[in-house]
């Protein structure tokens, strides 16, 4: 994550993207102390990918639960999909920015929460073939509309997300750390 | 099997298969563009696409749907994560990058349902 030095101090945050920190492997064990020993192998740590699946599965059932509480039609633009898609985008903003303003959050909040719960909840595939069956069956407008609407909502909430986020986060941290510490900006 | 275990068992595997495969690839290619989502939301589309033709041709059930797709495809694949890493390609100022990734991940996973869904009615059909 060397290319994201420069902008440490950037509008978003200086965190690398959902789930590929390095901090799973220091919340599961300390660096090797023989440097003979052969570098660990390219499988993330099974606590991570446990806590991915399980955030995953609650992820895909509340999904299934949209899908089934407000069923698309055959031939019907496909309204569910798109809300769920924009829904977790508004979410995955906020809480990648809460994450990094809040000092030491839990390193498997971050796995289990926006590489699971919200990776699980949002599905390209689904929206994809959506899509592709409505221009299959000459929904040319639906199709083209299904596709372009839910990519600029979803750009527009995670950017929505992130700033509300920002103005909010970061005035209530702190006023917490002046009322903490008195050390003024304690929190970060 | 009730649908709602049928999809939690999928999405058990889908998610975190997704996670593997993303810091596997960033072990091979270090670099701002996110290649894992964009690999497994191009497979996961691919995937859905051919059994979406295979219900059709009559060749999956119901039972397979949920598992496979609604679970497995669904939480392999990403609209969150996309979203997120395009935004923070554009606000490093990296805007080629950010529209190629919207073209080939949008794109790419049109045309991967596309050709998924030919591919499983030309097989089952």
């Amino acid at each position: 994550m060397t290319a994201e030095g420069p902008f440490a101090e950037g509008p978003l945050d200086a965190e690398p993207l959902a789930g590929r920190d390095e901090r799973p492997r220091r919340a599961v064990g300390p660096e090797p102390i023989d440097p003979d020993l052969p570098a660990p192998p390219p499988v993330p740590p099974p606590t991570v990918l446990a806590v991915v699946a399980v955030g995953g599965s609650l992820g895909a059932l509340a999904r299934y639960g949209a899908a089934l509480r407000w069923p698309t039609p055959p031939g019907a633009f496909p309204w569910t999909t798109l809300v769920v898609n924009v829904l977790g985008c508004l979410l995955i903003g906020c809480l990648l920015v809460v994450l990094t303003e809040v000092p030491a959050p839990h390193p498997l909040l971050r796995p289990f929460l926006a590489t699971g719960v919200l990776g699980g909840f949002t599905t390209l595939s689904t929206h994809a073939v959506d899509v592709e069956t409505l221009l299959r069956d000459g929904r040319v407008a639906a199709g083209l509309g299904a596709l372009g609407g839910t990519l600029v909502l979803a750009l527009l909430a995670v950017t929505l997300g992130a700033w509300g986020a920002r103005r909010l986060v970061r005035p209530l941290l702190a006023r917490w750390g002046a009322r903490a510490g008195g050390g003024g900006g304690g929190a970060r | 099997m009730s649908g709602w275990l049928l999809v939690a068992l999928g999405g058990a595997v889908g998610a975190p298969l997704r996670y593997a495969v993303d810091r596997g690839l960033r072990r091979w290619h270090e670099g701002p563009f996110p290649w894992g989502t964009l690999l497994v939301n191009l497979a996961g589309s691919l995937v859905l696409g051919v059994l979406t033709g295979a219900t059709l041709a009559g060749a999956a059930g119901e039972g397979l749907g949920l598992l496979l797709g609604t679970g497995f495809c669904g939480a392999l694949t990403t609209y969150s994560t996309f979203s997120h890493e395009t935004l923070r390609l554009a606000e490093t100022g990296r805007w080629p990058a950010a529209f190629g990734n919207v073209l080939a991940s949008v794109g790419g996973g049109l045309g991967a349902a596309y050709a998924g869904h030919a591919l499983g009615l030309l097989w089952w059909a």
